[in-house]
Order: C-alpha cells, then structure tokens, then sequence
C-alpha cells in the first residue's frame, strides 16, 4: 500500500470515528462547538503522532527482542500516559499559547481510545516507523474532520432545538446526526480497492 | 448503609446504565455489536474485567498514594484486560478474532477507571464486587438487546440461526456503521420513555 493510499484510506473512506468506532466519547463528548472541537482535533493530531513513534520504538526495540509482546496492552497505556503528561509539562513551559489552546484537552486524551487503538493497529499491520508515523497522522487528519464537520451540523441543530419532536431531544438526535454523518462517509467506500 | 446493599447491585441495571444514562463505553458498544453474540461476548469480557479490578482496587486502596492513584488504576486494569485477552485468544479464538482489537481497548473503556475512582476506592470488598456486577449485567444487557436489534434488523437472523430465508432482504444498513447510531439512537429514546414513565 502506498502512503497517500493509507491518507485516503484512513481519512475519507476508513474514517476512525465514523467506520472504525475508535474515540467516540470525545467525538459525542467535545463537539458541541467547532472551536473546540478543532481544539480537541489538534491536540489528538499532536499526541497521536508522537504516541505512535514513541510506541514503535518501545514495541521493537524493548518487547520483541525479549519476547515480551504480550505486555503490549500495559506498556503502551502506560507510554501514552507519561507521554501525554510530559506533552503538557513542555508546552507549558516552552510554547504557553500553544498550551493555552489544547491544555484542557490533553489530560482527556489519555482515556481516547483512538491513540491506544491506532498504537495497536500499526503494530498488527506490522507497519515500518515511516508508515506507522504516516497511518497515526492521516488517523488524526480524520478524526479531526471528523469532529469538526459533526460540531458543525450540532451548532445548526442546537440553534432549531425547539422545533424537534420531545422524543428525539439530547442523546438521540446527537446520535442520529452521527448516523447521518456516516452515511455521508460511506460514499467514499470501494475507493481504493 | 446496610440497605445500600441491593441498591449498589441494582443502580447500574437501570436507572445508572452505563450505556443508556451515562454514555460511557461508547467505542465497544458500537464497535461490535454486528451480532447478539459479539454484544454478549464484548458485554462479559468488560464484566469480568470490571469485576476483578474492583475487587483489586477495593483491597489496595489504603495502600496507594492518592496523588498516583490514576496510573496505579490504569496499570491494574491493563493487567486484568491482558489476562482476559490472553484467555479469550487461547479458549474462544473466533470470537477473539470477531471482537479484535476492542479487547485489549478495554483498558481505555471508561466505565471500568470510572467506577474504579467512583466507587470502587471509597467502598470496601463486598459493596465494590455488587456494585461492579450491577455495572457489568447493566453493560452486558445494553450490549446484547443492541447486537440483538442490530443482527436481526441487519443480518435477518438471531444468534446465528438465520430466520429470514435465502430470498429475504435484511436491511444491511443495521450492520453497517450508521446502523449503530441509529439502532443506538431508537434505544435511547425508548429507555427514555420508559424510564420518564416510571418517575
């Protein structure tokens, strides 16, 4: 598979939200505004690429030569939590507009299950460094489309909230919306094939 | 609080379900529920999961710092998921290989830390187990009524014994991704009614 295949693939037509159900809570949770929600985007974008290079290393350089591949599920929460706090420590000293705009987000992408899943997913596809970096990145570009478009289509609903059946209020029509947004990306499918 | 007893089982069953009050675990609830059977075996992995890191965490609690209780969690549960996912490869194979890489993100499954910070480390061994089995049966009913919607609407068959025929047209949207939401959406909107009529 080429790198701009596993771009298309992972953004458009394997979307990691919308076909894959990996970072769902922060995809219902922080997208009641596109502001945040590209907030909560970049911050995913930012950890899940370091995470990935992080985690590679520490799979092929620690666990397998020493046949520990079974302790991945451990290692790797444990990386991504050290990794995500020594993320938040650094900006805030060295880029503090930076951490301005993810601080609140960081400490929450610890329990994203997109950053563990993808971890697990390079190691299972038996990625090379480069395409593991590319595969964690192009995740990110999709789950950040991903986000933005539903924070988008949710300010429109909440702005006609009243106008909804009673029924449909709160967590259905949220969930609906997400299901529409689905269909949407199932268009892409078959590119690629 | 010796009549909390039945109440600390009996809250996450219905009236705290973690999928249909709380919205927590969406990931797997979604992710596998194409068949009843994947939603039940999903359900009873977390359950068992969330039952022994409790009861770990219920035992250990007096013990830990609280300013590194999180990572002290995390790492339990992490083991507890490895030993099921270890389990699950060496006795259920196919049903490991259905439901992939959604075992080991049991670690990242919010419900099982969330009860761990919650309950699990204020509340001694006994009321930590019923309220993790409460939990854990709440879980495993959304997930298999779920599965069961899914695979009947979308497969036109019920724990794999197909009813609908050769010739009969499911509707494959129910298993495909936005089935999830919708299916998960018409469920909700249900346990709402029941649960607003029964206030």
């Amino acid at each position: 598979m080429s790198l701009t295949m596993i771009f298309i693939s992972a953004i458009l037509v394997n979307n990691i939200v919308l076909s894959q159900f990996l970072g769902i809570c922060p995809f219902l949770g922080v997208s009641k505004k596109i502001s945040t929600a590209a907030g909560m985007g970049l911050a995913v974008m930012f950890v899940m690429t370091i995470a990935s290079i992080a985690t590679w290393l520490v799979y092929y350089k620690l666990l397998a030569p020493h046949g520990l591949e079974f302790m991945s599920t451990v290692v790797f929460i444990l990386v991504i939590a050290s990794l995500v706090q020594m993320v938040e420590i650094i900006l805030k000293k060295s880029t503090p507009a930076l951490y301005q705009a993810l601080g609140i987000y960081l400490p929450l992408i610890t329990t994203n299950c997109a950053v563990l899943g993808i971890a697990l997913l390079s190691i299972q596809k038996e990625f090379n460094l480069i395409y593991s970096v590319c595969f964690s990145l192009a995740n990110a570009i999709g789950f950040t489309l991903a986000i933005v478009l539903f924070a988008g289509l949710r300010e429109r609903i909440d702005m006609s909230a009243y106008a909804l059946p009673k029924a449909v209020r709160g967590t259905p029509i949220i969930l609906i919306t997400a299901a529409l947004l689905s269909l949407a990306f199932m268009g892409f499918s078959g590119i690629g094939k | 609080m010796k009549n909390n007893s039945f109440d600390n089982f009996a809250k996450g069953i219905f009236r705290e379900n973690p999928v249909f009050v709380m919205m927590l675990g969406m990931c797997p609830t979604l992710g596998v529920t194409t068949s009843m059977e994947n939603g039940l075996g999903m359900g009873l992995a977390t359950m068992f999961v969330l039952i022994m890191s409790n009861l770990a965490i219920s035992l250990v609690k007096n013990w830990i710092p609280s300013m590194v209780r999180i990572p002290c969690y995390i790492v339990m549960i992490a083991s507890f998921v490895t030993v099921i996912n270890l389990l699950m490869a060496a006795y259920l194979p196919e049903l490991h290989a259905k439901l992939g890489i959604y075992i080991p993100l049991i670690v990242v499954n919010c419900i099982i830390l969330g009860r761990a910070e919650a309950f699990a480390s204020k509340n001694d061994l006994w009321q930590s187990f019923l309220d993790a089995l409460g939990m854990g049966i709440g879980f495993t009913l959304a997930l298999t009524l779920l599965g069961a919607v899914r695979e009947i609407l979308g497969a036109g068959s019920i724990l794999g014994w197909n009813f609908i025929g050769e010739n009969g047209y499911p509707v494959l949207l129910f298993i495909m991704p936005p089935g999830a939401f919708l299916a998960l959406a018409a469920l909700i909107m249900g346990f709402n009614k029941i649960s607003g009529a029964s206030k």
